[in-house]
């Protein structure tokens, strides 16, 4: 148990100290937030859907999680050789101990983050249906970082090189977030791009997101739980699988 | 306390380490030598459990590290070839998290911590984050984190590469003489061989996988006839320089360099 509080701390110390990080990190959720939020309200409000800063915003949320838990995860690839994970893998510990501290770690900076965001989402205006949903919203945040928080901890256990990072980057991680549903509705969609958002684990976190925070749903909160909780413990299975298989 | 019998490491159809034999008694300091690519690392690997080997026995004070993994990492400290501090965290920190991480008994923590923190000098800079430290006082604090632990042995992979002569002096001198209070057996690689011959008790020379002879140095001198151990080492790999491959590590150690300006 101590090994994993204290990779955990580890986690939270680093994130605390690094002010210019946290900072650089809100800009590309802001610049969705403010940028479409404000770019698409006419267009999206004459369509009949209400206000789009509204409809975003959990999305927003939601890329804020996903982007910061899977790329904590993606950076084993440089940890394990030039950084400190090096030593944790020496030493007497079991792997899968130093896996969840890693995970819940970069798991818990990934909410930290995405509270800021909701902050920054309050003071463009966002306004939640009840304040009472935001624990909701929470649970759902914690998942979406537990699950892509693990998913980068088995790339990162399994990837070689820098040239691996920029495919994750654009093959996997940007897909997860444009076909997730975080800034369009999921509604009435071509049938090919349809099926594809249901296969994407991302869907359902933004989508128990809006169903918490703006009352809006397409799966409904009971499958986006099952779901999520389905996928966190398999992840994290296949993670600290292939991270306790790393070799250097 | 370390033996290796008909230890093999194959990576596809390249045969990094080829069936090689040694043993280091207890409290020794060892040096094991040899060209870039010659195998040391790859040994080094399979010795602290981080690679599995392809044949062959290792024995780390009567443990197998394959099968005795968490027992055998319990008894031994090792300063990687690449830096493996955490930088956003301070020297105290580090070695803190080590303590944790092997079990160091709560009581003796602080104590251990400070004797070490003390004895290779970085008593004074254990509340700066590692990031603002020089690549001397880097490796000083690996070193000092090695022994944490108390292990059995300690393993450094070139630990003084990039160093200039007076880290590397204090570097050898802090060792020696925590390798005699507390016994600890020591197993190094370097290039430099003036360390080597200084400070082995016993060096093990090994090119393209095999170890071509071991033995003090006076030996390996009288063998070949030189009268330095460079010339030794000379006479017994060759003087044709070694063309590697580079892996993706080498190649992501590149970029390290590049990005941070120093080793």
């Amino acid at each position: 148990m101590s090994a994993i509080y204290i990779l955990w701390l580890r986690e939270l110390k680093r994130y605390f100290r690094s002010r210019a990080q946290i900072v650089a990190s809100l800009g590309q959720p802001l610049l969705y937030l403010l940028a479409l939020g404000f770019g698409l309200e006419p267009v999206f409000r004459k369509a009949g859907n209400g206000s789009y800063m509204q409809f975003v915003a959990p999305g927003v949320i939601g890329m804020t999680v996903l982007f910061s838990s899977i790329f904590s995860g993606i950076g084993l690839l440089w940890d394990r050789q030039f950084g400190f994970l090096k030593e944790t893998l020496v030493a007497p510990v079991p792997r899968i101990r130093i896996m969840i501290g890693k995970a819940l770690g970069g798991a818990t900076v990934a909410i930290l983050q995405g509270f800021l965001v909701i902050i920054a989402c309050f003071l463009v205006g966002f306004r939640p249906r009840s304040f009472a949903a935001i624990p909701v919203a929470i649970l759902f945040m914690v998942l979406i970082a537990i699950v892509f928080a693990s998913l980068g901890i088995a790339i990162g256990s399994k990837l070689e090189n820098m040239q691996g990072f920029q495919l994750i980057m654009n093959f996997l991680v940007m897909p997860i977030f444009f076909l997730s549903g975080a800034l369009f509705p999921l509604t009435n969609l071509p049938k090919t791009l349809a099926a594809i958002t249901t296969l994407d684990p991302l869907s359902y976190g933004i989508d128990g997101l809006r169903a918490a925070l703006i009352g809006a749903s397409q799966f409904g909160v009971a499958t986006d739980l099952l779901v999520l909780g389905c996928l966190s413990v398999v992840l994290m299975a296949i993670g600290s699988y292939f991270f306790s298989k790393i070799q250097l | 306390m370390i033996k290796v019998t008909n230890l093999v490491k194959t990576f596809g159809s390249f045969t990094a380490v080829d069936n090689i034999s040694f043993e280091v008694g207890q409290g020794e300091i060892f040096a094991f030598l040899g060209p870039n690519g010659a195998g040391k690392t790859t040994t080094i690997k399979m010795l602290t459990t981080l690679l599995k080997p392809t044949g062959g026995r290792i024995e780390l004070d009567g443990l197998d590290p394959a099968v005795k993994q968490n027992e055998a990492r319990r008894r031994f400290g090792i300063v990687f070839q690449d830096p493996s501090l955490d930088g956003d965290l301070t020297a105290y920190e580090n070695m803190d998290i080590h303590a944790v991480l092997y079990h160091v008994p709560r009581k003796i923590r602080a104590e251990r911590i400070e004797f070490l923190l003390n004895t290779f000098e970085l008593w004074p800079r254990r509340k700066d984050l590692v990031k603002t430290f020089s690549g001397g006082m880097k490796r000083r604090l690996e070193i000092a984190r090695g022994f944490l632990h108390t292990p059995k042995i300690l393993f450094l992979d070139e630990p003084t590469l990039g160093l200039d002569p007076q880290s590397r002096n204090q570097l050898w001198t802090e060792v020696r003489s925590l390798n005699q209070s507390e016994g600890v057996t020591v197993f190094l690689t370097t290039h430099y061989m003036d360390e080597a011959d200084r400070i082995a008790e016993q060096i093990a020379i090994i090119d393209h996988g095999k170890i071509v002879a071991q033995g003090s140095s006076q030996k390996l001198k009288q063998q070949t006839g030189s009268d330095s151990l460079e010339g030794a080492f000379l006479a017994l790999t060759g003087a044709s320089l070694r063309d590697e491959k580079a892996s993706s590590a080498d190649q992501l150690r590149q970029m390290a360099r590049m990005w941070s300006g120093k080793r």
